[in-house]
């Protein structure tokens, strides 16, 4: 599926926060977006997923050259939001339960993919028994069973300690590279946009515009000490900085 | 046996239970040592020997107030959830009802309970009105703040999901409003016994608070003070229903803190 982002713009009364953002994304394409906190790269999501209240928002926003319909889009917010009421395995059926499917249909398609997610045996555990890297990935899981075709990443390992996070960017890559997830993610971390992403959009401070766009054109599997990675690391952060 | 050996709830309770027992012992030490009538202070065992001797009219009494307690607080937790729910559904309720629900909190229980008896005779509804009135707002208000605190992002991500404003309050708001709710009921139904006794001191037919005004009159303080001893039981009784209840309702809760 592909998505198309023509001129946006957002404004919270008198503050704009989005500004004549522009944004293609090629189906199975994964594109990355690094820019300063608090620039306004959460709101680009949340018009996206059209949950932004009280925002005066213009421009265009497309799905396969047409309008927007259903809901294309999978959101993962900063936060896991698992909720302690609810078991892993429930939590991640949620999604489907909005869309109304069954309850028992919804636990085993959540259910198939607990394996491969690094979660076998946690199903019926409480959130609060996770650890945070646990924690992300049944976020993740919540995320893609749901079935929507574009994958929305907020921050996805911003609260995670610096080596869960390197082993968590290791499998995303892997299990991106095998599910072929069309994605968008927001990061404030140029290695991880680096590693990750097929290319990388550069926001400015608010009100955000996309500065820049940096191809990374290197194979995958990657390898993080890849000096062609380290190359497009140093031209981010240069880009970052200007 | 050393302290740790004690099985759970005993080595909880003791502390209150010795706290109780050396003040009930200094009561009793007072009362004998200064030898005054027990019209004016009975000592602990003549209240409870007393109590004892009456226990048949004490049981006859405590029904009732029960009864008036229980239905007061169930339409009591019917009217708070129905105003929480409608005032978190709808923000020009909750501009509406704020003012009224304050306001109602301000009402003198004291005058407005004779006038409730005037206007409803001695039977039940007057007592559950009073009820209702000193028991409702803690809950409301503990409900409605429990709406309100859901996490914005937690609402973002069932929008993001196409979640229905209903959908959005039995998946997230309901649900996490649970423990804030909890605490509003312990609070309030301590408030709720002792609504019943003064509604009926104001008039019944029968009931502890009519009990105790009777025994008064006669200067019969040991009894009253029985009367006061099973009101005292009932409250403690209630409240530690409500852990039941809760433990029940949210295991997550207790289980997240262990």
């Amino acid at each position: 599926m592909k998505v198309t982002v023509r001129e946006l713009s957002v404004a919270y009364g008198a503050l704009p926060v989005l500004d004549d953002v522009g944004l293609d994304v090629a189906p199975g394409e994964f594109v990355a977006i690094v820019g300063p906190s608090g620039c306004g790269k959460s709101t680009l999501f949340g018009a996206l997923t059209g949950i932004l209240d009280g925002a005066t928002v213009t421009g265009e926003i497309a799905v396969d050259g047409g309008p927007v319909r259903g809901a294309p889009f999978g959101l993962m917010p900063q936060q896991d939001l698992l909720f302690p009421w609810r078991t892993v395995l429930d939590n991640t059926t949620i999604g489907l339960e909005v869309a109304g499917v069954g309850r028992r249909a919804a636990r085993e398609r959540a259910r198939a993919l607990f394996a491969p997610f690094g979660l076998a045996g946690f199903e019926d555990a409480r959130p609060g028994e996770l650890s945070g890297g646990m924690r992300q990935r049944a976020a993740l899981l919540r995320t893609v069973v749901a079935g929507r075709e574009v994958l929305l990443l907020d921050e996805p390992f911003g609260a995670l300690d610096a080596l869960t996070r390197t082993a968590m960017q290791d499998w995303l890559a892997a299990m991106r590279h095998d599910h072929g997830w069309t994605t968008v993610l927001i990061t404030h971390d140029v290695r991880e946009a680096a590693l990750l992403a097929d290319r990388v959009l550069i926001f400015s401070p608010r009100p955000a515009t996309v500065v820049r766009e940096v191809a990374v054109d290197v194979d995958r599997p990657r390898d993080r000490t890849d000096p062609r990675l380290a190359a497009v690391e140093r031209e981010l952060l240069a880009a970052l900085r200007a | 046996m050393t302290r740790a050996a004690l099985p759970g709830p005993v080595r909880r309770l003791w502390p209150a239970a010795a706290l109780v027992a050396a003040l009930l012992a200094g009561w009793q030490v007072a009362v004998t040592a200064t030898g005054v009538r027990p019209q004016v202070l009975p000592s602990p065992l003549r209240v409870v020997e007393q109590g004892w001797a009456f226990r048949g009219q004490l049981w006859e009494n405590t029904l009732p107030t029960l009864q008036t307690t229980l239905v007061g607080f169930a339409v009591s937790l019917a009217v708070a959830w129905t105003v929480a729910v409608a005032v978190d559904f709808s923000p020009w309720l909750r501009r509406a009802l704020t003012p009224l629900l304050v306001a109602s909190q301000t009402l003198p229980v004291v005058a407005i309970a004779p006038l409730l008896i005037i206007w409803f005779g001695f039977g039940l509804l007057p007592k559950v009105l009073v009820i209702a009135l000193v028991t409702f707002f803690p809950v409301a208000v503990g409900l409605i703040e429990g709406f309100a605190a859901t996490d914005r992002a937690a609402t973002a991500l069932l929008r993001s999901m196409g979640a229905s404003p209903w959908q959005r309050f039995r998946l997230v708001r309901l649900p996490g409003a649970l423990p804030r709710f909890f605490t509003a009921l312990r609070i309030a139904i301590t408030y709720a016994v002792t609504g019943a006794i003064f509604a009926e001191y104001v008039g019944a037919r029968a009931g502890l608070g009519i009990f105790m005004q009777l025994q008064r009159n006669q200067f019969r303080t040991d009894l009253v003070l029985a009367a006061v001893g099973v009101t005292a039981v009932l409250s403690v009784t209630l409240f530690a229903l409500t852990y039941l209840v809760q433990r029940a309702v949210t295991p997550w809760y207790s289980g997240d803190r262990r």
